[in-house]
């Protein structure tokens, strides 16, 4: 087997809210082109990882590689470089509330690339065509329900194609079908455009559906307990709290 | 971003061998980093050609994403444009790839989008006029509900949330005290050094102290403190119950049961009717403290003589005239201030508006009503 390509390589992370440590020395790798899901429960700090893996907060200690250049000791202008070829969906969806649906999407392209007008339009389109948001260029996000912000904040995060795309429980809220069908979105851009995808999220559907490679966090230890093909944790993991939340189970009736 | 360095051979090159039909060998990426500088270089150079077909060759290309398809499609209209015939080499079929991903069709343009709707004249005012009226009716309903509200309060007083309300007393008082004070006390230095240039040549130092306590206690005072109330609590008021209103918090403690006039306004309206006044008090203080510093220094009196003038000058009358003044100023801000914040709809930008428009409500209706007080206090006299 050829090694893999790492993208992404954290290493040692330690991560503190004032004096309360959320992540004890967590080290993981992403490799390009795979589905990794960070899970765990509420509270474990995946929100926290994630935050750290994109630059927007900063460790105690320990070290975040985007593509070999360190992004906890690099200026800002270097961050946003590499920022550029990163789509992040947030937990909100994080829309700019005083703009279109389109001017949200059009915001980076107009941006970051030298397209002419019309071309953006089209973009815009088509990036809304992906999501199945077509029509609703000129809707502000206020006028939008919970699962179209979720899917206009997708479009967002994929304007510029990025290779790396960060999705903060990208199916959280939504009803089984667009959930569904989100999980089919994110399976076909990584399929088709060779994305890396990391997916921090506690939907079970979602992790069995898309998920590569899982990274489970615990709120206990601070720091990974569980790494590898989901369905084998689920049925071969030494540890029973792994083996509880892949199966739902309450800790009461865990024997 | 860097912009990316086009090398035309990089990207694409242009042969033909009859005279008019020509064919574009794309190779390499065809991506968002090198999509928008192709479309700049090549459209042009292919305008400038006289051609009667063209194709497109893709089989060189190692990748491409929907900058690149934008591109193919910018291409084509160039051709369209010029009457001749536009044809793809595409084996692998790279292009039917991202255009499958994409569900969208090659002929598409876009613009199926409903666009934002723009009306005539009448139907924008007649929009304006209702809103206006749904607006007038808010604002009625507001003052119906605040007063219901504060009945409620004088009947049950237990259900008055007095934590809250000592919270806000401190927000809008205590913590206004040295800001007012430093405009107050600024305040009467200039008003006394300006009124002693002229007052000095008619040798009528003493009377700068009567112009000092007259203006500020009843006018100035009460004026510039709900000036600063508003500026500081009447918008903290509108944007902290702005936020509630978008975050749905206001509905949740709606469907707790509780009244949101009762539960966020009253608090605000009776701390700030309770400080005001005090605030007042302090401006006034310190508004002849700095009048009292130019007379002694400036104009040679002397601290009684100072202090007695204001005394013999500022009747009770005057001083009941200027805090009841601030009490209604006081409603007026934190009415004001709360009924913007609950009249907030969207997003962040809508807490903004509220907020400006919670202070500049809040200023207009503070110098109206003081408009009213000084030409209803003329006819009374």
């Amino acid at each position: 087997m050829a090694i893999k390509d790492t993208v992404i390589q954290v290493k040692n992370l330690i991560a503190k809210y004032g004096d309360e440590v959320i992540l004890n020395n967590i080290s993981l790798d992403v490799y390009a082109g795979e589905v990794l899901v960070i899970l765990g429960g509420s509270g474990c700090g995946k929100s926290t990882l994630l935050k750290h893996m994109v630059g927007l907060a900063a460790p105690s200690s320990g070290n975040v590689f985007i593509d070999g250049i360190d992004i906890t000791g690099c200026d800002t202008k270097t961050l946003h470089n590499i920022l550029k070829g990163i789509g992040i969906l947030f937990q909100s969806s994080a829309l700019i509330g005083s703009m279109t649906v389109a001017e949200n999407i059009a915001l980076p392209i107009t941006e970051y690339s030298l397209m002419p007008k019309y071309s953006v339009d089209m973009l815009v389109h088509l990036k809304l065509r992906l999501v199945e948001l077509e029509g609703f260029e000129n809707y502000l996000p206020s006028e939008l329900s919970g699962g179209m912000k979720k899917r206009a904040g997708l479009a967002r995060a994929l304007a510029l194609n990025p290779k790396i795309l960060f999705l903060d429980e990208p199916t959280a809220g939504l009803d089984p079908v667009i959930s569904s069908e989100i999980d089919e979105l994110i399976m076909q851009i990584n399929r088709r455009l060779g994305t890396t995808i990391v997916i921090v999220t506690h939907d079970l559907d979602t992790i069995f559906t898309v998920a590569n490679r899982v990274v489970m966090l615990d709120k206990n230890t601070k720091g990974i307990i569980a790494e590898g093909d989901p369905k084998s944790i689920r049925d071969h993991s030494p540890n029973p709290s792994v083996r509880q939340f892949f199966k739902r189970n309450a800790k009461l009736m865990d024997p | 971003m860097k912009k990316p360095e086009l090398n035309r051979s990089e990207f694409y090159n242009i042969s033909g061998n009859e005279p008019g039909v020509f064919t574009v060998h794309f190779h390499g990426k065809l991506d968002v980093r090198s999509s928008a500088g192709i479309i700049k270089e090549l459209i042009p150079e292919i305008n400038a050609l006289s051609l009667t077909s063209l194709t497109a060759d893709l089989d060189d290309v190692s990748y491409i994403d929907d900058f690149g398809l934008i591109l193919l499609i910018e291409l084509k209209k160039a051709i369209k444009n010029k009457n001749s015939s536009f044809g793809m080499t595409d084996t692998r079929n790279m292009a039917e790839n991202i255009l499958s991903l994409n569900e969208s069709d090659f002929d598409r343009s876009p613009g199926s989008a409903k666009p934002k709707k723009s009306y005539g004249v009448v139907i924008r005012f007649g929009e304006t006029v209702i809103k206006s009226a749904s607006n007038f009716k808010i604002l009625v309903s507001f003052i119906g509900s605040v007063l219901f509200s504060f009945y409620h309060v004088f009947r049950h007083p237990g259900s008055l949330r007095v934590d809250d309300t000592i919270l806000c007393m401190e927000k809008t008082g205590v913590n206004a005290v040295p800001i007012v004070a430093l405009i107050s006390f600024l305040l009467g230095l200039v008003i006394s050094f300006m009124s002693s240039l002229q007052l000095q040549q008619f040798g009528a130092n003493l009377y700068v102290a009567s112009l000092v306590a007259i203006a500020m206690v009843s006018e100035l005072g009460p004026i510039m403190t709900a000036i600063v109330v508003a500026g500081r609590s009447g918008s903290a008021f509108a944007a902290e119950i702005g936020t509630m209103k978008i975050s749905e918090e206001i509905d949740a403690l709606f469907v707790m049961g509780f009244d949101p006039t009762l539960f966020l306004a009253i608090p605000r309206i009776l701390a700030s009717v309770i400080v005001v006044p005090l605030l007042t008090l302090f401006s006034n203080i310190f508004a002849i403290a700095g009048g009292l510093v130019v007379g002694v220094f400036i104009l040679d009196l002397t601290i009684s003589s100072y202090i007695s003038q204001t005394i013999k000058v500022l009747t009770l009358f005057e001083v009941v005239w200027g805090m009841s003044k601030s009490i209604i100023f006081a409603i007026l801000i934190s009415w004001v201030g709360c009924l913007r914040g609950f009249q907030t709809r969207g997003g962040a930008d809508a807490v903004g508006n509220a907020a400006t428009s919670a202070v500049v409500s809040g200023i207009f209706l503070i110098i109206l009503f003081d408009s009213m007080f000084a030409v209803g206090r003329s006819y009374w006299r």
